[in-house]
């Protein structure tokens, strides 16, 4: 009979229960809709032991890789341990780098502390010691890399991001938890071409996905459309091209709203760039990240333009209210 | 005899519907409105069960959860005409996988007799 273990208490479960009946029975409710496991309301994530594939069943592959499941129609085959989100060791490590990518755009790079792993485009949630505020920064290194690099944009009157670029130091230590977040590279099928879009900061987990993918062998086109409102907010181009030189499946397209775009770049929208150079998205792999506003109409334009809604992988960068 | 989920090849089937349903009803002025959630994920989620209900795969949906689950679209003005629309959009869908006309007429009539369901009447 497996045990399944939630906020700390074991609970049994007996050979024909789901989780969500054996939690049920016990007086725990978990959030449930269909309880057939369509309507993924019930989104469960096992910290220890592996869920039957059989309770996966139409959750995307993302997070299929971290454990997560459907309560409804798991019949747990071993001792689980599950949580609704995932609690995670604080870490702490010595910023050894910082430097200016523009003048509102600084890169921090980070230690990295030992057991600490991740998949190239997932977030950390930084701390300040001070206050303990707390703030959520994409990865944009790759884990063979000897450190973990952060892109972090100025924002006005911003608690977080004014301290880390006016206070913070080489050789300080920081603090943070993770990782999380369902927006990574998976080398399912090498030959598939994959589409990466962001605005400013969100270049850092595509920046991480896109080195990912080239070290993991990947073959198909990847496509990386990174834009800014001018010329001047766009950053780490020289790299780009330089990779676009080494791999010729990629291709680095820069775009601006306002201005002359550098050479190769685009002048427009970045919700419709992409979709005028590449016309139909049928079978691609989608990455958006940055700017919330950008990232959901993307999400709807790539949708539409025949990417499967499992196949778009998304972070938009929601901001903590004033 | 087996349901129509079944005929039409099970889980698959209904994963493959769900993107060309859910394009269509985003597509759709007249009814896009009920499904502009902040979440398209979840909202997909969601027309997965729509779909899996309609052609009779495993659910356990009952006529109190159809009432309850479109309350609120009601005071957002939902009626008839909205219903009609996804029917239609339903029927397309089905004929574009080339599901054959008798289980079209079948799943349609299942979604037809939820209406008053959802309507709340
Ligand atoms: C999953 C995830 C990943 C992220 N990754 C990154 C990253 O890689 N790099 C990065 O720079 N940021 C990233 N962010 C955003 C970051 O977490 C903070 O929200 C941001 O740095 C602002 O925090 P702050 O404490 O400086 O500002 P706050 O003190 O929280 O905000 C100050 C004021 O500015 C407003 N505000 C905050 N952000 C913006 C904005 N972008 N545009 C307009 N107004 C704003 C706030 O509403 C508030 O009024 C990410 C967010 C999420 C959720
Ligand atoms: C044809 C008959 C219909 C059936 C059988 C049906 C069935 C369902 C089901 C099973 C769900 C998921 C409930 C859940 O698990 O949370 C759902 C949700 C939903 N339905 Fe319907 N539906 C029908 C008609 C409609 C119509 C006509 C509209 C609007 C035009 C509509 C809009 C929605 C919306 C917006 C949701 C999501 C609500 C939420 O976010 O919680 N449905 N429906
Ligand atoms: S309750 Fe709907 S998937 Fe589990």
């Amino acid at each position: 009979m497996p045990t399944i273990r939630f906020e700390g208490q074991d609970y049994f479960c007996s050979s024909d229960e789901t989780v969500l009946e054996s939690l049920e029975r016990h007086g725990v409710m978990l959030p449930s809709s269909c309880k057939s496991g369509t309507c993924q309301t019930c989104l469960t994530r096992a910290l220890k032991g592996q869920p039957p594939s059989a309770a996966q069943k139409g959750l995307k592959d993302t997070l299929a890789a971290q454990n997560y499941f459907l309560a409804c129609i798991c019949k747990p085959e071993e001792d689980l341990e599950i949580g609704l989100a995932s609690v995670s060791p604080k870490y702490s490590a010595r910023l050894i780098k910082k430097d200016l990518m523009n003048e509102s755009i600084v890169r921090l790079r980070i230690e990295v502390p030992e057991d600490f792993s991740y998949q190239a485009g997932q977030f950390i949630n930084l701390i300040r010691p001070s206050d303990e505020l707390t703030r959520s920064y994409s990865l944009a290194s790759i884990s063979s890399d000897s450190f973990l690099e952060l892109h972090i944009k100025r924002v006005p009157e911003g608690r977080m991001s004014t301290w880390l670029f006016d206070t913070v130091e080489e050789g300080d230590e920081l603090s943070f938890f993770g990782p999380s977040g369902d927006c990574f590279y998976l080398p399912d099928n090498p030959e598939r071409t994959l589409l990466l879009v962001g605005a400013g900061t969100g270049l850092a987990p595509l920046h991480g996905i896109l080195r990912d993918a080239l070290e993991q062998g990947h073959k198909g086109p990847i496509h990386l459309f990174h834009a800014s409102l001018a010329a001047p907010g766009l950053y780490l181009i020289d790299e780009l091209r330089e990779i676009a030189v080494q791999f010729s499946q990629f291709k680095y397209t820069p775009c601006v709203l306002h201005g002359d775009a550098p050479e190769g770049g685009k002048q427009g929208n970045i919700v419709d760039i992409p979709g005028q150079v590449l016309g139909s998205f049928n079978g691609f792999r989608v990455y958006l990240c940055g700017d919330p506003q950008i990232v959901n109409a993307l999400r709807q334009k790539a949708f539409m333009a025949g990417t499967s809604m499992q196949d778009i992988h998304s972070d938009p960068f929601v901001f903590a209210p004033a | 005899m087996s349901s129509v989920y079944e005929q039409l090849g099970g889980e698959a089937a209904i994963n493959a519907a769900v993107d060309v349903f859910y394009r269509k009803v985003l597509g759709d002025k007249y009814v896009v409105r009920f499904f502009e959630g902040v979440d398209m994920d979840k909202q997909a989620a969601k027309q997965r069960a729509f779909l899996t209900m309609v052609t009779g795969g495993p659910n356990s949906y009952t006529g109190k959860d159809m009432r309850e689950g479109h309350r609120h679209l009601i005071k957002m003005g939902l009626d008839d005409s909205h219903f009609d629309h996804i029917l239609c959009h339903l029927r397309s869908t089905l004929a574009e996988l080339g599901v054959a006309q008798d289980l079209i007429d079948t799943v349609i009539s299942v979604a037809e007799s939820t209406r008053d369901d959802v309507l709340d009447r």
